[in-house]
């Protein structure tokens, strides 16, 4: 008599560790969502900086709308940008000063998993808002229509590769005490292909050219700093830690 | 030659203003580099003079309590 | 084989095999770039379009050459010592990174100064200038990051970090600053890329480009003598040296 006692234990144990991870991964998003969820204030910040900054352009240059259409996808992009930059020191810096981070680190679960997943969060209450929020900043400086769709979508897509490389950043200031200046200065050399790319899809599709190019290149470099960017984030948090 | 006259090698056909500081920085530069190389070395040998006449004075009060 | 390598990455080896090897590059690179200034500035041929002014690519090309590369050799530096914890690797990375800015800033000023003449302005937001100036930001974040760590350990690690991330990221940002430029200004007058040059034209160029890599060279090995120097300066062998010498 062949009992079945074997396999189903077998494919438990076979089964474990990936289940695992993925219930971490889900914690660890869970957890940090709910965290932001407790303390909203946080994630309206970097909105209201947005919208501030949109502001602060047609009293510095002028009300023109046809001058301010023209600057507009640069202009939008731009803030965009600097909303996320400032957003991104924050990322691990809670978590490191109460011992989550090192938590993280001694975990079971591969740590540039458990960091993209942080990532992802970040993503999700500072790059999809702020994508959200910027077809009505874009009205706001008469931006012409029908590249507004392109406007969220180009936002939405590059924020993330923004989140992506930002973490690295973030990750290797965050055991510093004044980390927030050079921060931007390590980041923001390594955005200028997003603004690039998606600043321009956003002005060709007010030129009424195809924007599939630019919206190809904005998702490769997603898939690219994606594949090497947790090895740099779960490496930059270690060095953080343990120096 | 490219030039006729020493005059005509430092007008550099007009674009003086252009040449001459581009080069002027450039070898600016290289000098500072090695300058700065020189200096450098030469502070760090200072000290390292400095804490090995230390360290041997130290060991000498050391000995001579030892045999007083 | 192997214990010469080995012999050659522990700071000592390296202190003094590099003793012996720098004086060849520092009069390589004397005789190399006072030969290139010489040939470039007087007898090199003026440029049928630009005149005189294209003198300046003897410098500015072997500038923004050796801008690149030294990037590229800090990066390689970086993975060795994180990979193989060599920490010769890291001295090596330190002693570069200031040589490194350096001549992306002259790579800069000499484009610009180049730019008078050619486009009538002193700054055009051309695809290599402008790239030229995000590698300048990059070498700064490196320099900074790795001053701003109180442990010198974690310092090396990080800045190792950033700059692998960097030299990833340089192609993309070139190509991608390059795509911006053509999209909005089509057509002009790029400095340097031009059609085929007579010999006389880029033999002393190649000859600045080799004395600039000389002059790298050197100024690595002797820097990273220096650099040896002060981090070994507790262990014996550095005492032991300073102590025969006063």
């Amino acid at each position: 008599m062949s009992r079945p006692e074997a396999s189903p234990k077998s494919y438990a144990r076979g089964r474990e560790p990936e289940a695992s991870v993925a219930l971490a991964l889900l914690a660890t998003m869970r957890r940090d969502l709910l965290a932001l969820l407790r303390r909203p204030g946080a994630a309206f910040n970097s909105l209201a900086f947005f919208a501030l900054v949109i502001t602060l352009f047609p009293i510095g240059i002028s009300p023109d709308p046809e001058l301010l259409a023209t600057i507009a996808p640069g202009l939008l992009w731009v803030a965009a940008l600097l909303a996320a930059l400032l957003s991104l020191d924050g990322m691990f810096r809670d978590d490191f000063a109460d011992g989550t981070l090192e938590q993280l680190l001694l975990a079971a679960q591969p740590l540039p998993l458990m960091a993209l997943a942080k990532v992802a969060v970040h993503w999700l209450t500072t790059g999809l808002p702020l994508a959200l929020m910027a077809p009505v900043l874009g009205v706001m400086l008469s931006l012409p229509p029908g590249s507004y769709a392109v406007l969220v979508l180009s936002l939405a897509l590059g924020s993330a590769t923004l989140s992506v490389i930002g973490a690295i950043g973030a990750a290797l200031t965050v055991g510093l005490s004044r980390g927030g200046v050079l921060l931007s200065l390590l980041v923001l050399p390594l955005y200028v292909p997003v603004l690039i790319f998606g600043a321009g899809a956003v002005q060709a599709a007010i030129a009424g050219t195809s924007v599939a190019a630019h919206l190809a290149l904005l998702g490769a470099l997603l898939a690219v700093s994606l594949v090497f960017a947790p090895w740099a984030i779960a490496a930059s948090l270690r060095i953080s830690l343990n120096g | 030659m490219a030039f006729d006259s020493f005059a005509a090698f430092l007008a550099m056909g007009g674009h003086a203003a252009y040449v001459w500081p581009a080069y002027g920085a450039t070898l600016l530069l290289l000098i500072g580099v090695v300058l700065h190389l020189r200096l450098e070395r030469r502070r760090l040998w200072r000290e390292l003079r400095r804490r090995a006449r230390r360290e041997r004075r130290q060991a000498g009060d050391a000995n001579r309590e030892v045999s007083s | 084989m192997w214990a010469f390598f080995h012999k050659l990455a522990s700071p000592k080896g390296f202190y003094a095999f590099s003793a012996r090897l720098s004086p060849w590059f520092w009069a390589a690179a004397a005789v190399l770039i006072g030969a290139g200034v010489v040939w470039g500035l007087a007898f090199a041929p003026a440029d049928y379009q630009q005149g005189n002014s294209f003198r300046i690519i003897y410098v500015h090309v072997p500038a923004a050459f050796l801008a690149q590369s030294i990037f590229v050799a800090m990066a390689l530096a970086g993975l060795v010592f994180m990979v193989w914890k060599i920490k010769l690797a890291d001295m090596a990375a330190t002693a570069m990174a200031p040589l490194g800015a350096g001549m992306t800033f002259v790579a800069l000023l000499s484009g610009a100064v180049w730019g008078v003449p050619t486009w009538g302005t002193w700054w055009q937001w051309d695809a290599r200038l402008t790239s030229m100036l995000i590698l300048f930001f990059l070498y700064i974040g490196v320099i900074a990051l790795r001053g701003a760590f109180d442990g010198r350990d974690s310092g090396s690690r990080a800045a190792s970090v950033l700059t692998m991330v960097g030299v990833i990221n340089i192609p993309i940002i070139k190509y991608s600053v390059e795509w911006w430029y053509t999209l909005h200004q089509p057509a002009t007058f790029s400095i340097t890329s031009r059609p085929a040059m007579p010999v006389e034209m880029w033999l002393p160029l190649l000859i600045m480009v080799l004395g600039f890599y000389s002059f790298f060279i050197a100024v690595t090995l002797t820097r990273t003598r220096s650099v040896i120097l002060h981090r070994e300066s507790a262990k014996r062998w550095v005492r032991e040296l300073a102590g025969e010498d006063g």
